[in-house]
C-alpha cells in the first residue's frame, strides 16, 4: 500500500497544487473586489453629508442634487423607452416572427450588445445633437442609455416569454381567450420575474454608464429642467470622472460621494433583482 | 421553442378568430418595436459613415497607417483641401497609434485575464463549498455591475500610484532584461494600469460564461477520466475543458470585444498618449474609445469641422473592429450550441 501511495504521489501533489492555485486566484480576485468596495465606501460614505442631496454643484464644489436628479431622470426616461421597445421586440420575436425573423432579431440584439458605448454616444451626438440640432439634452441622453440597455431587456424578455409553458397558452386559447388576452393574462404574468430581472440589470447598467452620456446629455451645474431638448443634464458618473482630476479637496470629496452613491444604487438594483427571483422561486417550490 | 399564439389559434379556433382586431393590432405594434431595434444599428452605421464621409475622403487610406494626430493650425488663414474636402492647414489625422493602442491593450488584457478567469471558474465549480457557492457567484456578478468610472476612480487613486512608485520601478530594476519590461518606469499612468483595470472588468464576464459552460456539460467526462486513473485536475484540464473549448473561445472573444470598446476606466488611467507608440509595459497609451472622448473638446475648436468628422471616422473603425470580433464570437457560440444539441 505504502508504495502505491508514493507511486501516485507526484501526480496527486501536482493536482493539489493546481487546485490550490485556482482557489488562490479566486481569493485574489474577490480580495481585489473587496479592496475596491472598501476604498469606495471608506472614502465615499464620510463624504455623503446630508446637504449634498439638496445643493447642486457650484463649479468644483457644492452638492450633488443636480447630478442625482439628472441620473434618475435619464435612467427613468431611458427605462420607459427601453421597456416599450424591448418588450415589443421580444413579444414580436417570440409570438409573431417567422423563423428567419427570430434569427435576424436575435442576431441584431447580439450585435447591438457588442457595440462600444462610446460609439452609441458619438452616433447620437452626430445625429441628434449636431444634425437634428437638439443640443445636449435629456432626450438625447435617455436615448443613448436606452440603446445601451436594449439588449439586456430584449434578451431577458425573450428567454422569459419563450419559457412560458405551452399547456398554459393552449388552455387559455381553448377557453376562448383572444391572442391579446393570452399575452396579457398568461404570457405576461408568467414571464414577469424574468423580464423584471432583465429590467433591473439594465437599470444597474444605465446608472453606471458614462461614455454614451458625455456628448448627448452634456453636463449642467443646475437642476435638470423638464425640457426635452436644448437643456443639458448633469449626472453622477460625470462627477466621478471629472472632479477627481481637479486639484481641490472639495471636488475630490464630491467625486467619492458620487462613486459611493453609484455603488449603493447598483448594489440595491442587484440585490432587488436577486431577492425578487429568490422570492419567486421560493414561492414556486412551496406550491 | 414555445408555442406561438398564432399557431394555437389556427389549430383550435375558426378562421374568423384569426384576424381579430386585437391580434392584428398587437402584431403591428410589436412589429414596429422590433423594427426599431433593427433600425438602430443601420441608423448608427449610416449616420457615422455619412458624417465621417468628408473625413474619409480628406484623410484617405493614409488614416489607417498615419501615426500623427494633429488638428493643424487653427489660427492661420486658409484651408488645406484634399479630394475636394477642406481641413485646417497642417492638419494630420492618423489613427494608427490609437488602433495599435486598442489592440495591444485588449490583447494584453486577455493574456492577464484568461488564465485567471479559468482558474477562478474552475475553483467556483469544483472547490468552493456548496453552501457558500451562491455568495461567491453573487460577488462575481456584482463585480460585473460595478460602473466603469468606479473602476477608473480606484485605478487613478490607488492602482496608478502603486504602479508608478512600487511596481514599475521594481519590475524595471529586476526584470529590465526582458524586452518589454525595461526602460523608463513612467508615472503609473499607462499600459500596465489600463491592462490591470480592464482585466478586472472582463474577469467576471469570462468567469460567469466559463462556469456556465462547464456546469452545462454532463459530469460523465469528468468521471470517466477519473476512472481511467487521472487526478481530478488532469480530468478537468484534459477532458472537461477541451470539451467546452468553443464556449470558452467565444467568451474570450466577447471579452476581447468588450476590452476594445471600454472607454471611461481606460481613459482615466491610460496616460492619453498622442503621436507616440508605447515603448514598454509602463508607457502611456491611448485607445480609439478613449481618444474619442479626450479629443472631442479640442476637435470642436476646428472651424472646418474636419477634426470632429475624423473622430466619427475613428468611431466607424472601432465599430467595424468590434462588430467583426462579435460576429466571429457569436458564430463560434452558435456552432457550439448546435453541436451540443446534436449530442442530446
Amino acid at each position: 500500500m505504502a508504495t502505491m501511495t508514493s507511486g501516485l504521489a507526484p501526480k496527486t501533489w501536482a493536482s493539489r497544487a493546481w487546485w490550490s492555485l485556482s482557489v488562490a486566484c479566486l481569493v485574489a480576485v474577490i480580495g481585489v473586489l473587496f479592496a475596491i468596495f472598501a476604498f469606495v465606501i471608506a472614502r465615499g460614505v464620510p463624504a455623503l453629508k446630508p446637504q449634498i442631496f439638496f445643493t447642486p454643484t457650484h463649479g468644483i464644489a457644492g452638492g450633488l442634487s443636480n447630478a442625482i436628479e439628472g441620473t434618475l431622470m435619464l435612467v427613468f426616461l431611458g427605462l420607459i423607452l427601453v421597456i416599450v421597445v424591448g418588450l415589443g421586440t421580444a413579444i414580436w420575436t417570440v409570438e409573431f416572427a417567422p423563423p428567419w425573423g427570430k434569427k435576424v432579431i436575435r442576431f441584431m440584439v447580439d450585435v447591438l450588445a457588442g457595440i462600444p458605448s462610446i460609439v452609441v454616444g458619438y452616433f447620437l451626438y452626430v445625429a441628434l445633437v449636431e444634425e437634428a440640432g437638439w443640443g445636449f439634452s435629456l432626450v438625447a441622453g435617455s436615448l443613448a442609455l436606452a440603446i445601451f440597455m436594449l439588449p439586456y431587456v430584449v434578451r431577458a424578455a425573450d428567454v422569459a416569454l419563450t419559457n412560458v409553458p405551452r399547456a398554459l397558452k393552449e388552455g387559455a386559447v381553448a377557453l376562448g381567450a383572444r391572442p391579446a388576452m393570452v399575452v396579457a393574462s398568461i404570457n405576461f404574468p408568467y414571464a414577469l420575474p424574468g423580464i423584471l430581472t432583465g429590467v433591473l440589470v439594465a437599470t444597474g447598467i444605465g446608472l453606471g454608464e458614462t461614455a454614451p452620456l458625455i456628448y448627448t446629455a452634456g453636463w449642467s451645474n443646475y437642476a435638470p429642467t423638464l425640457a426635452p431638448t436644448h437643456s443639458p443634464v448633469g449626472y453622477l458618473t460625470y462627477v466621478v470622472w471629472t472632479y477627481i482630476s481637479q486639484p481641490f479637496e472639495e471636488s475630490h470629496q464630491l467625486a467619492y460621494a458620487a462613486a459611493a452613491l453609484l455603488m449603493i444604487f447598483v448594489f440595491l438594483t442587484n440585490l432587488l433583482a436577486r431577492s425578487y427571483v429568490e422570492y419567486k422561486l421560493g414561492g414556486n417550490r412551496q406550491q | 421553442m414555445g408555442l406561438r399564439i398564432g399557431d394555437a389559434v389556427k389549430a383550435v379556433s375558426p378562421a374568423t378568430l384569426q384576424r381579430t382586431g386585437a391580434q392584428a393590432f398587437l402584431r403591428v405594434l410589436t412589429g414596429v418595436a422590433a423594427l426599431i431595434s433593427f433600425l438602430i444599428i443601420f441608423l448608427m452605421l449610416f449616420f457615422l459613415i455619412y458624417y465621417a464621409y468628408p473625413a474619409i475622403r480628406f484623410n484617405g487610406l493614409n488614416f489607417l497607417t498615419n501615426p500623427i494626430w494633429n488638428i493643424g493650425n487653427q489660427y492661420g488663414s486658409g484651408v488645406t483641401t484634399r479630394n475636394g474636402f477642406s481641413g485646417p492647414p497642417g492638419a494630420s489625422f492618423g489613427a494608427l497609434v490609437f488602433i495599435f493602442g486598442s489592440v495591444v491593450t485588449a490583447a494584453l488584457t486577455m493574456v492577464v485575464a484568461v488564465p485567471l478567469s479559468m482558474m477562478v471558474a474552475l475553483s467556483l465549480v469544483y472547490r468552493v463549498p456548496r453552501r457558500i457557492r451562491p455568495l461567491a457567484n453573487a460577488l462575481v456578478e456584482l463585480m460585473a455591475g460595478v460602473p466603469s468610472v468606479v473602476y477608473g476612480l480606484w485605478g487613478l487613486v490607488v492602482l496608478v500610484p502603486w504602479i508608478g512608485q512600487t511596481f514599475a520601478p521594481w519590475v524595471t530594476a529586476h526584470f529590465g532584461f526582458v524586452p518589454f519590461f525595461g526602460g523608463s518606469a513612467g508615472s503609473g499612468n499607462g499600459l500596465a494600469a489600463a491592462v490591470f483595470i480592464l482585466a478586472l472588468m472582463v474577469i467576471p464576464i469570462m468567469v460567469a460564461t466559463t462556469r456556465d459552460v462547464i456546469l452545462a456539460q454532463s459530469n460523465s467526462l469528468f468521471e470517466a477520466s477519473m476512472a481511467l486513473g487521472s487526478t481530478s485536475w488532469q480530468a478537468m484540464v484534459r477532458a472537461v475543458l477541451p470539451s467546452v473549448r468553443s464556449g470558452i473561445v467565444a467568451s474570450i472573444l466577447l471579452s476581447f470585444g468588450r476590452a476594445l470598446g471600454e472607454t471611461m476606466a481606460v481613459l482615466m488611467v491610460c496616460g492619453a498618449a498622442i503621436n507616440t507608440f508605447p515603448q514598454n509595459f509602463f508607457s502611456p497609451v491611448n485607445t480609439i474609445a478613449a481618444v474619442i472622448v479626450s479629443q472631442l473638446e479640442s476637435a470642436l475648436t476646428d472651424a472646418t469641422g474636419m477634426a470632429q468628422r475624423s473622430l466619427a471616422e475613428l468611431a466607424c473603425v472601432l465599430f467595424i473592429i468590434t462588430l467583426l470580433v462579435n460576429i466571429v464570437a457569436r458564430g463560434i457560440m452558435r456552432g457550439a450550441d448546435r453541436r451540443e444539441g446534436a449530442h442530446q
